[in-house]
């Protein structure tokens, strides 16, 4: 596997560009190939990895990039989905079209992403993460209890009916045909949010390997060194907050339009720790290993609520530990192995893995040489 | 004799303090611009302590300076690095999980402008700036002599070639001053005779060199003028040959014989 793996990426262009077109087909067909093979729930399922991909990788810039640790991220998230949710809903009667409306959760989660970092500026590490987890709470909180004395959010109770995507009279809430395949609105969204993540990992590569990119770095790496270098540490780290912030708040309009409802408890703290384990697992400031992350933590925990129970069953003649808490605990147990297996993540960055290559002959020559000056 | 446009900074009775301790006391100096000004003195005298004060990363409380020709008060380090003052650090501070290719062109940050649109769009603009940017960057690590693959992590250079990516990282800037903090430190005698010459180099291409060093023996062979710090104070200043034959110089630092030094 990883040779095949390498081989791909070793050779020529055109082979790169073979394995594009061939993950393209595998990415379109993949709805109806687990709809044949795995069952009809799966689409939805991966309707939520993607999701989560965009999360993932809206704070990997925060966290991969600029190394600001954030506890409270699905703040953000819950931003874009609440304003979805009000501009789209019965709520306040309004229906603004898709287009307009993504766009301003995007701005909102922005603009709250600029609300968190400018106090927190000056604090890094354990004091940042407190800070952050704090600001997740208050979000949530007010979401919570935004119903009286005006009621804005609806409280507890959540937001529902709230619009389907639509693009003109095209609604990808029902189900639409096209050459005797149907298409489910799960199906549709998938391909919508496939749009989406493609484009939010085209936009992290951009900016990954760019000026910007690298002032948030070098950030991560010495801030005292990255502002004596020259680099407005304040405007680089609000940009890093903004930018991370704004996937949230894509990722929480396209949550609220597909699932047609959303409530103050989608947005726990858990959710955010979700999501840091994301990019931690698969490889903090690594693109690939942030979205294997995702998929991992969105797929294991599925495949073992189906395959838990009935193997037991098979095993021990009854379920013994209920599928859920198995779940938790074997998500701890792969936290723990991971972090103490492999440090910089699952997948850590092609660059430090062709530094551990580089590094090792370069080791050898030095011990060389010391043995070579100690001769002498 | 000296022009007032001649002088690149200058220091008139800078104090810092940390609680009781001043860390330095009515410093005064001024720094010719083309000269190797270096900072001599005993440990803890407060040579890191002026570095800080003049790249910002300390807010001074007596005294100003100014740095060609403008004064700056209360200004942040990216301020002051983009004014023209680059420098390193004592305890080698590199972005050490960036290749040394990357630690470079960070450097370059302050002449160069693309932002999140240059990034997104990656116009012909910002495709030439990033290009240039890398460019340059290739340059001066060879400039410096680091001749390791330029994909190689920060961290794992050796020591002396930390030291001289950290002199890269701060020529990247395009300063008009440099302000080395003990480049020399850790370094063999064969390191130092080579950075002593690429300082000459760096000299010889029009940029300000100030230097800290314990090497006593690079600084008096390379100092246009050296001043020396001691428990905060400026004791000497001079041509290395006046400062070497101080009295006050070297019971202070140099230190003769044990017996001169107690007498
Ligand atoms: N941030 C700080 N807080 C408190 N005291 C400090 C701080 N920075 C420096 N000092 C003190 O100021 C004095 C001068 O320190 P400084 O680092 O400038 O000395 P130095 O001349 O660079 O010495 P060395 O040769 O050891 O590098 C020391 O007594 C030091 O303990
Ligand atoms: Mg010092």
């Amino acid at each position: 596997m990883r040779n095949v793996l390498n081989h791909l990426l070793r050779h020529e262009r055109r082979n790169a560009w073979a394995a594009f077109l061939l993950a393209g087909i595998v990415l379109l067909v993949l709805p109806f190939a687990t709809d044949a093979l795995l069952g009809r729930g799966w689409v939805r399922i991966m309707d939520f990895a993607l999701l989560y991909m965009m999360l993932a990788l809206g704070l990997n810039i925060v966290v991969g990039y600029a190394g600001l640790l954030d506890l409270g991220y699905v703040a953000f998230f819950a931003v874009g989905a609440y304003t979805y949710a009000l501009f789209g809903s019965p709520q306040f009667g309004l229906h603004w079209p898709f287009w307009a409306v993504l766009p301003m959760g995007a701005l909102f989660a922005c603009i709250f992403g600029v609300l968190l970092g400018a106090p927190t500026l000056r604090l890094r590490g354990d004091y940042l993460a407190i800070v952050t987890l704090g600001f997740g709470e208050i979000i949530r909180i007010f979401l919570n209890n935004l119903n009286a004395p005006v009621n804005i959010t609806n409280g507890p109770q959540g937001i529902s009916q709230i619009d389907p995507v639509r693009f003109g009279s095209f609604s990808l809430g029902s189900s639409h045909s096209l050459a005797g395949i149907v298409f489910s609105p799960v199906h549709l969204y998938y391909y919508l949010f496939l749009l989406f993540t493609l484009l939010v990992i085209f936009v992290s590569m951009r900016l990954e390997k760019s000026r910007i990119g690298r002032a948030w770095m070098a950030i991560r790496e010495d801030e005292v060194a990255a502002e004596a270098m020259g680099i407005n540490t304040r405007n680089i780290k609000l940009l890093a907050f903004a930018m991370g912030a704004s996937f949230g708040g894509i990722s929480g309009g396209l949550f609220a339009g597909f699932q047609g409802f959303v409530s103050p408890e989608s947005f726990s703290l858990m959710e955010s720790i979700m999501i840091l384990c994301m990019v931690v697992l698969g490889g903090m400031g690594n693109i690939g290993g942030v979205i294997l992350g995702s998929v991992l933590l969105v797929l294991l925990p599925e495949a073992l609520r189906n395959g838990a129970g009935p193997v037991q069953q098979a095993l021990f003649g009854k379920v013994v530990v209920d599928p859920e808490a198995l779940r938790m605990l074997l998500f701890g147990v792969a936290l723990i192995a991971v972090m103490v297996l492999r440090p910089a993540g699952l997948w850590p960055s092609a660059q430090r893995r062709r530094e551990l290559v580089v590094d090792d002959a370069a080791i050898a020559e030095q011990e060389q040489e010391t043995v070579y000056d100690a001769a002498k | 004799m000296t022009q007032q446009n001649s002088v690149l900074l200058d220091l008139s009775g800078v104090g810092k303090h940390f609680g009781g301790l001043a860390a330095l006391s009515e410093v005064s100096l001024h720094i010719r611009r083309g000269e190797i000004y270096g900072l001599i003195g005993p440990n803890g005298a407060g040579k890191t302590t002026l570095f800080n004060v003049i790249t910002g990363l300390y807010q001074l409380d007596a005294g100003n300076f100014t740095f060609d020709g403008a004064r700056y008060v209360r200004c942040k380090p990216h301020v002051l690095a983009e004014a023209g003052i680059a420098r390193t650090f004592q305890n080698i501070r590199l972005f050490a999980n960036m290749t040394a290719l990357e630690n470079v062109m960070v450097g370059r940050h302050v002449c160069s402008s693309s932002g999140i649109w240059g990034a997104l769009l990656r116009n012909a603009a910002a495709r030439a700036e990033e290009h240039a940017i890398a460019e340059r960057a290739r340059e001066l690590l060879s400039y410096v002599g680091i001749d390791r693959p330029h994909q190689t992590l920060a961290k794992h250079l050796s020591y002396g070639e930390q030291r001289r990516l950290e002199i890269a990282r701060a020529l990247a800037t395009d300063p008009k001053l440099l302000a080395l903090d003990e480049p020399a430190a850790g370094m063999n005698a064969t390191e130092t005779a080579s950075l002593k010459e690429l300082l000459q180099t760096i000299r010889g291409s029009g940029i300000t060199v100030l230097l800290i060093e314990h090497d006593v023996k690079l600084v008096l062979g390379l100092c246009d003028r050296v001043a020396v710090l001691d428990y905060g104070k400026k004791i000497a200043e001079g041509v290395p040959e006046e400062v070497r034959r101080n009295p006050a110089v070297i019971v202070a630092y140099l230190g003769g014989d044990a017996g001169e030094a107690a007498a």
